[in-house]
C-alpha cells in the first residue's frame, strides 16, 4: 500500500489539489483525506466501459481500439455536418487535438459550457469581466455572496477552501471574520448559513440586480418597495454589506445562467460589481461546473478566437451561439455524425435534441457508460484524466492546474485516441486527394 | 383530476451529483427522477410522498415521484438536472445556445402512470424519432 498526496479531483471546477489517497495494487482503495463525497465517489471509481464497441444489428460488439477508431474516422471522414461536443472532462491536451479535428473535417465543436455558462462567457464578452483567483478570495474577501449557486451541494469544498470558511492571510478568524449572502429561489444547506438570504422569485435576478446597483450608485429613492419579492430593505442592506466590506465576491451559479435573461443578467450582475467599486473592491465569478469546462475555453480561445460552439463549416472558424451551439444543431435536426467525449447530452440536453441523437450515428469516447451510450454506435472506452492519466486543466478562477496520474491503466487516454482519429481522418482524405 | 400550477426549476443536488458518473444505476433513477414540491403544494395535488406525478409543460411531459421538501415557497417545483427534468424543456435557445432549463410553466397532476427507467425513457425518445 502507498500513500499518494497531493492528488488533484477531476470532478467540479474547484479543482481540489491536496487531496491523499491510498493506492494498493493499482487501484485506488481509500480517500484518506482532501475529497468532498462527489469527488470521493469519483476517485474510488465506478463499473467501467470494458472493452471498444462497435453496434451491429442494434447491438454493440466487443471489437479492438483500432477498429472502433478506424470506424470512428471513416463516419467522421465522410460527414456533412458533424458535430464534436463534450471537452469539459478531459484536459487540455485532448481539447487542443479535438479543435484540430474538428478544423479538418469542417464540423462544429462545442463543450458543455452551451448548456451552462455559455450565457456568462457571452456576458463576458460584452462587458469584460472584474475576476480574481481564489486565493484571492480567500485571504481577502471579507463578503462572500452566492447568487443562484449552492455550493454546499454542488462545489462541496469551495467554501471551506477558498471562501467563506476558509481561514485567509487578512481574515485569521475564517467565517468569523466573514459575512455570507445567498440569494437564491428555494432555501439550501447554503442559504441556511448566511446572514443575510434573499429567496427571490424565479426569473427576477435582471431586477433584483438592478435594484441592488441602484442603491450602489446612489439611487435609492428609486427602487420600489419590493423587488422580485425581496423588500426593499432587504436590498438595501445587501448593497450595504457590499458597501462596508473590505473586499466583496459574488459566485453565481446557473440561478442565473439557465433563467430568464440570461446573459444579461451575467451583464448586469457584472454592472452591479462595477457599480460596487464606488465603494469598495471587489470581484465576480461563475461557479464553473465540469472540472475543465473552462480550460476548453481557454484552449477554444486561443486556436479558433472564440471560446465555444465553433463552426468549421466555411473553412473557418464562425460563432454565432443561438445557430451553431450544439442545442441548436441537434434541435434543428442538423447534424449527421456526433462525435461526443467526456460528457453525456442524452442526460443534459433537452428531450428534442437528444431524439436527433437517436436518429444519427453517435462515437462516444468515455471512461464510463451513461445514458448517451444507449444512443451510441461506436464506444470508445477512455483512461480517466487526473487518475489514470495526466493533463491540464483550468480551476474556476482561470489558474491552470495540472492533473496526475496516480495509477497504471490499459485504456487509451482521450488524448490518443482524438490524435488516432484524426491521423486516420487525414489518411483518409489524402487517399480520396489521390 | 385538476393539477396544479407551478414554476419549474432544476438543478444539482448531493446525490445527483454522486451518481453523476453512474447514471444507469437504481441510485441514480432514486436521485434523480423525483419532483420535490412543500407540503402544501403536496396536499393540494393530494398526494402523499413516492406517489406518482406527472409534469407537463408545453414541450413534453414526464412521469416522476414526489418527494415532499422543506425551504420552497409554494408554487415552484424542483426536479434534479436529469434527463426527466429535460423532457419537459424546448430545444429553443432563444440566440443564447442554450436552452432554458429553469423557470418554465409546468402543470402537475398525481397519476397511477409508472415512472420510466432510464432505459425505457429513451427507447421511448428512440421511437418517437423514427416517426418524425
Ligand atoms: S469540491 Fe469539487 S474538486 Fe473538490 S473534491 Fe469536491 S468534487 Fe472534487
Amino acid at each position: 500500500m502507498t500513500v499518494v498526496t497531493d492528488v488533484v479531483c477531476p470532478l467540479c471546477g474547484s479543482v481540489c489539489d491536496d487531496i491523499e489517497v491510498e493506492v494498493e495494487e493499482n487501484k485506488i482503495t481509500k480517500v484518506i483525506k482532501g475529497a468532498c463525497a462527489v469527488g470521493k465517489s469519483k476517485l474510488q471509481g465506478h463499473e467501467r466501459i470494458k472493452s471498444p464497441m462497435i453496434r451491429v444489428n442494434g447491438v454493440l460488439k466487443e471489437c479492438s481500439y483500432d477498429e472502433a477508431i478506424k470506424k470512428a474516422a471513416e463516419l467522421l471522414a465522410k460527414a456533412r455536418r458533424p458535430l464534436l461536443y463534450g471537452w469539459s472532462s478531459t484536459v487540455c491536451e485532448a481539447d487542443k487535438v479535438g479543435i484540430a479535428l474538428a478544423e479538418e473535417i469542417g464540423g462544429v465543436v462545442d463543450n458543455t459550457a452551451s448548456v451552462c455558462h455559455g450565457p456568462s462567457v457571452l456576458a463576458i464578452q460584452d462587458v469584460g469581466i472584474p475576476c480574481c483567483t481564489l486565493g484571492q478570495i480567500k485571504n481577502r474577501a471579507d463578503l462572500v455572496i452566492y447568487w443562484g449557486s449552492n455550493p454546499a451541494n454542488a462545489h462541496m469544498n469551495h467554501m471551506k477552501r477558498y471562501s467563506y470558511i476558509s481561514k485567509g492571510y487578512f481574515l485569521p478568524g475564517g467565517k468569523k471574520d466573514k459575512k455570507l449572502a445567498v440569494v437564491d429561489v428555494r432555501e439550501t444547506s447554503t442559504s441556511k448559513m448566511a446572514e443575510l438570504f434573499a429567496q427571490i422569485e424565479p426569473g427576477k435576478d435582471f431586477l433584483l440586480f438592478s435594484a441592488v446597483r441602484a442603491v450602489l450608485m446612489g439611487y435609492e429613492d428609486i427602487v420600489p418597495d419590493e423587488v422580485g419579492g425581496i423588500p426593499k430593505e432587504k436590498i438595501v442592506t445587501l448593497a450595504n454589506m457590499i458597501k462596508e466590506s473590505r473586499f466583496f465576491i459574488t459566485f453565481f451559479g446557473m440561478g442565473v445562467t439557465q433563467s430568464r435573461c440570461r446573459q444579461n443578467n451575467i451583464v448586469n450582475a457584472i454592472q452591479t460589481t462595477r457599480a460596487g467599486h464606488l465603494h469598495t473592491k471587489g470581484a465576480i465569478m461563475p461557479m464553473r461546473g465540469h472540472y475543465n469546462v473552462n480550460g476548453f475555453n481557454q484552449v477554444c480561445t486561443w486556436e479558433t478566437g472564440y471560446p465555444f460552439a465553433v463552426d468549421f463549416s466555411r473553412g473557418f472558424a464562425w460563432y454565432n451561439p443561438g445557430e451553431t451551439a450544439s442545442t441548436d444543431l441537434l434541435g434543428r435536426g442538423e447534424c449527421d455524425v456526433a462525435l461526443i467525449i467526456a460528457s453525456d447530452p442524452a442526460s443534459h440536453f433537452p428531450a428534442d435534441a437528444v431524439k436527433h441523437l437517436a436518429r444519427i450515428p453517435v462515437i462516444i469516447i468515455d471512461p464510463y457508460h451513461n445514458p448517451t451510450t444507449e444512443f451510441a454506435d461506436i464506444v470508445i472506452p477512455s483512461a480517466i484524466c487526473g487518475i489514470e492519466a495526466e493533463g491540464s486543466v483550468y480551476r474556476m478562477d482561470n489558474v491552470p492546474i495540472r492533473v496526475r496520474k496516480v495509477v497504471n491503466t490499459d485504456y487509451m487516454s482521450d488524448e490518443e485516441i482524438v490524435e488516432r482519429i484524426l491521423e486516420e481522418v487525414r489518411a483518409i482524405k489524402e487517399k480520396e486527394g489521390e | 383530476m385538476e393539477g396544479i400550477k407551478v414554476i419549474l426549476i432544476s438543478g444539482r443536488t448531493i446525490a445527483q451529483g454522486e451518481n453523476l458518473e453512474n447514471k444507469m444505476s437504481e441510485e441514480y433513477f432514486n436521485a434523480v427522477a423525483i419532483c420535490e414540491l412543500n407540503e402544501g403544494d403536496m396536499a393540494r395535488l393530494g398526494v402523499s410522498a413516492d406517489e406518482n406525478v406527472k409534469v407537463k409543460t408545453d414541450y413534453g411531459e414526464v412521469v416522476v415521484k414526489a418527494k415532499k421538501a422543506k425551504g420552497y415557497p409554494e408554487g415552484i417545483a424542483f426536479i434534479p438536472m436529469g434527463p426527466w427534468a429535460n423532457a419537459l424543456v424546448s430545444a429553443n435557445t432563444r440566440g443564447a445556445g442554450m436552452p432554458a432549463y429553469k423557470g418554465l410553466d409546468a402543470v402537475i397532476t398525481k397519476t397511477d402512470e409508472a415512472v420510466l427507467y432510464i432505459t425505457d425513457l429513451f427507447r421511448k425518445y428512440k421511437e418517437e424519432a423514427w416517426k418524425k
